[in-house]
């Protein structure tokens, strides 16, 4: 039912093009890759504190605050780098159960970061009961972002 | 030399097995790219503080004696899992450019490292709330942020083959750098 989508997402022009050439899809995978650095650090900072490890000095809505302009930094350096990606082999992932199982948990793991998280962190001072489960499902959702994102290119 | 024992290494057994294995190869690459998003992230974060970019509000003690065990722990799977994946096809690994210049930024990296920890961070006291932090705490953090990128860029293009030996003609440059050898024409 989905298929014909994903056939016109192959054959937009952007995917087209990324697809055509040499070194487009590796040079944009790399930056894929660093903004995955930037997003992971500045979310491992908040998950860490949260659980009761890290920068335990600060308290937790200090950190969240400090963290958010480059953990939005990195989402928007993800989004923009990995619809090219996707748009260059779309009929590849749609048959790819890694890229389902990303796909999938991607926006679960944006609702929870953008709402959840950051809601709770803004008035959060000290670890708790509730910040730890915050934090552990933070980490976990985006964990399985990641690695079904990597085994994309395996399968 | 060099090359006589990496043809033998990429022969043994377990470099054999490891580059065909169906699963590890993936596991052990899957596992090396997490364990850089905990490492170069947490260490990326940390060189924003030393760059007064951001976490002003942070001691720069803390990160290095509360964040930075999850850097170091970080590190270490990191270097595990490379060194895994160098030893399932040494070889080609190493005469890849990208390859070799990941590890000429890894020196400047540690080197960056060894002279922040000895040179500037022993006198932390003195700067922890300083803000901006001193020049020399904000060149060490660009140059960390710097050469990570880079490190995670060149080590990312490994995977193509553009510039491999046995694919000739290449520029002059490209069979230096690799340090192709070609059959004698």
């Amino acid at each position: 039912m989905l298929l014909p989508f994903f056939e016109w997402c192959e054959a937009t022009t952007l995917g087209r093009v990324v697809r055509e050439s040499l070194w487009m899809f590796p040079v944009i995978e790399a930056i894929h890759l660093v903004g995955l650095c930037v997003l992971g650090g500045s979310l491992l900072v908040v998950d860490f504190r949260l659980l009761g490890t890290g920068l335990k000095d600060s308290t937790i809505a200090d950190l969240d605050r400090q963290a958010r302009p480059w953990m939005l930094l990195g989402v928007a350096v993800m989004l923009s780098t990995g619809v090219p990606l996707f748009l260059s082999e779309a009929i590849k992932c749609y048959y790819n159960t890694a890229f389902w199982v990303k796909i999938l948990t991607l926006p679960v793991a944006l609702l929870f970061t953008l709402l959840v998280k950051e809601r709770f962190a803004r008035t959060a001072t000290e670890t708790s009961t509730s910040s730890r489960w915050v934090g552990a499902t933070d980490l976990l959702l985006w964990f399985v972002v990641a690695a079904g994102g990597r085994w994309i290119g395996f399968s | 030399m060099i090359h006589d024992f990496l043809t033998w290494l990429g022969s043994t057994e377990w470099s054999v097995r490891l580059l065909e294995s169906l699963w590890v190869w993936p596991l052990i690459e899957s596992t090396h790219v997490l364990s850089i998003a905990l490492f170069v992230g947490s260490a990326m974060m940390m060189d924003l503080r030393l760059m007064g970019v951001r976490f002003g509000t942070v001691r720069a003690s803390d990160f290095t004696s509360r964040l930075l065990p999850w850097t170091r722990g970080g590190f270490v799977v990191m270097v595990i899992t490379g060194i895994l994946v160098f030893y399932s096809n040494p070889v080609r690994y190493y005469h890849n450019i990208f390859f070799r210049l990941k590890m000429i930024l890894m020196v400047v990296a540690g080197l960056n490292i060894w002279l922040f920890h000895s040179r500037i961070h022993n006198r932390v006291a003195d700067w922890d709330t300083a803000a901006p932090p001193p020049r020399a705490a904000r060149v060490a953090g660009l140059v960390s942020f710097a050469s990570w990128t880079l490190i995670v860029v060149f080590g990312r293009l490994i995977a193509y083959n553009w510039f491999d030996c046995d694919l000739q003609p290449q520029p002059g440059f490209v069979n230096w750098a690799s340090g192709c050898m070609l059959p004698a024409e």
